[in-house]
């Protein structure tokens, strides 16, 4: 199953490039992941194949929402059953993004870090797969394809710089390792890619560790943050992406909530892209990289933008101003065209980040 | 009454593929020798030569992760549920 899963579109972003101040910018744009709009079709594919393959006929997982989505759907087309169990406080959209395909939601009153560790009891209990619990090897391997499909589309090269947001770890891990499975392999030549992390500054225990330089993870209890899809306190995988980063030359960086608002704005802005607050964490930790000097000016980089914005609208709630509506009369938009001219969008955007 | 600890599927091959098994102990580290007495080799699957929790073991009192209380100094009362649950991850 998931054949149509993938191949995303790696759009070279020149006008994102000029404003972040950098050489070269492409966006690995999977918030047109086939079939919910975000890269977790890529881990659920492989997950629900094997799950098929292992004679499962029910399905489940421990979700911040996007795994939800896809593990619903792509249940669905496959004709399982499935359970997705997911924090009690999730944005609508993915709420209603599971429902629609029929499946069991089950909120949780908890962190997503207490979602799944009751997934791990209840895997136990019933024989049901969990992408990303018992399944979790093969789920795994999935988000592979976003790193060969990055190679493959900048021409049979591993890019010089790539920046993954990060919430167990998991993403990152398996970017490095497809690289140098390619490498390996003699696809591509075997250059350097300088893997760099990104999570909210709530919730940003990987990150934290890579500023400390000590592999010691240390939780976070209660994550507090807008960027749900990367509220994980206990990144499962958070030791292996710490040594992606350190052995890469790469680094983290962990923006604030209205960074983040502002990264989302700005990918729409200039590349017409409008991404979920994951991607807006990878946009504003990549300008905070270009600040510190860590990415050098004229360099290339990578952005893996892996969630689609229609799914965390709330975010930009009291973000924008909608003019009053106007009668259709011509001198009605001269008027709106007079005000306009005194209009401060301007100021508005460099406040957001201050 | 004792403690209940749970036991994941990875270890059941050490406790007679039982789901759960009641022990006594004051505290995590109490118990996990009580465990290692009624089924040898339990123990060193949990924690380091020098008693820590390893890396990818996550132990929950209550449902609540032990480290963000006293680790394996964490006291415990009769009737509290101690689960192990593996943290799953890697694979190069």
């Amino acid at each position: 199953m998931g054949e149509q899963v993938g191949y995303t579109p790696l759009i070279k972003a020149d006008r994102l490039a000029k404003a972040l101040g950098l050489g070269e910018v492409w966006l690995k744009n999977d918030t047109v992941n086939y079939p919910t709009l975000s890269f977790k079709d890529r881990v659920v594919s492989v997950a629900l194949s094997r799950s098929i393959e292992m004679g499962f006929d029910v399905v489940a997982c421990a979700s911040t929402g996007n795994l939800a989505n896809s593990v619903a759907a792509n249940a669905a087309a496959a004709g399982l059953t499935s359970f997705v169990f997911i924090p009690s406080d999730l944005e609508v959209g993915k709420v209603l993004g599971s429902l629609v395909y029929g499946t069991n939601v089950i909120p949780v009153d908890g962190t997503y870090d207490k979602v799944n560790r009751l997934c791990s009891e209840v895997a136990d209990k019933y024989n049901w797969a969990f992408a990303n619990v018992n399944i979790r090897p093969y789920y795994a391997e999935g988000s592979k394809t976003m790193a060969f499909e990055i190679a493959e589309q900048l021409g049979w090269r591993i890019p010089d710089n790539i920046v993954v947001p990060m919430a167990g770890g998991s993403l990152i891990t398996k970017i490095h390792k497809a690289f140098n499975e390619f490498r390996k392999l003699g696809l591509v030549e075997d250059t350097p890619c300088r893997i760099f992390g990104a999570q909210a500054e709530n919730c940003s225990p990987i990150v934290t560790a890579v500023k400390n330089g000590s592999d010691l993870i240390k939780p976070v209890e209660n994550p507090d943050t807008i960027v749900k899809s990367l509220a994980i306190g206990n990144p499962a995988d958070g030791f292996y992406a710490y040594h992606v980063m350190e052995s890469t030359g790469g680094y983290g960086e962990n923006p604030t909530d209205a960074e983040t608002v502002a990264g989302i704005k700005l990918l729409g802005e200039t590349e017409g892209i409008f991404a979920e607050t994951a991607g807006g964490v990878t946009v504003s930790a990549t300008k905070r990289l270009v600040e510190s000097g860590k990415l050098s000016k004229d360099s290339s980089v990578v952005l893996c933008i892996t969630g689609n914005g229609l799914k965390t609208r709330e975010v930009l709630e009291g973000t924008y101003h909608v003019h009053d509506a106007i009668q259709p009369t011509l001198s009605d938009v001269v008027g709106l065209m007079d005000s306009l001219k005194n209009s401060s969008n301007q100021k508005v955007e460099e406040a957001a980040w201050a | 009454m004792g403690i209940k600890v749970l036991i994941p599927t990875p270890l059941r091959n050490l406790t007679n593929e039982k789901e759960s098994v009641e022990v006594n102990g004051a505290n995590v580290a109490e118990v996990f020798d009580s465990l290692e007495a009624q089924h040898p080799g339990l123990k060193e699957r949990l924690v380091d030569d020098a008693g820590e929790l390893r890396r990818f073991v996550n132990v929950y009192v209550n449902q609540e992760d032990v480290r963000f209380k006293e680790g394996k100094d964490t006291v415990l009362s009769d009737g509290d549920e101690l689960s192990i649950v593996p943290a799953i991850a890697g694979g190069r």
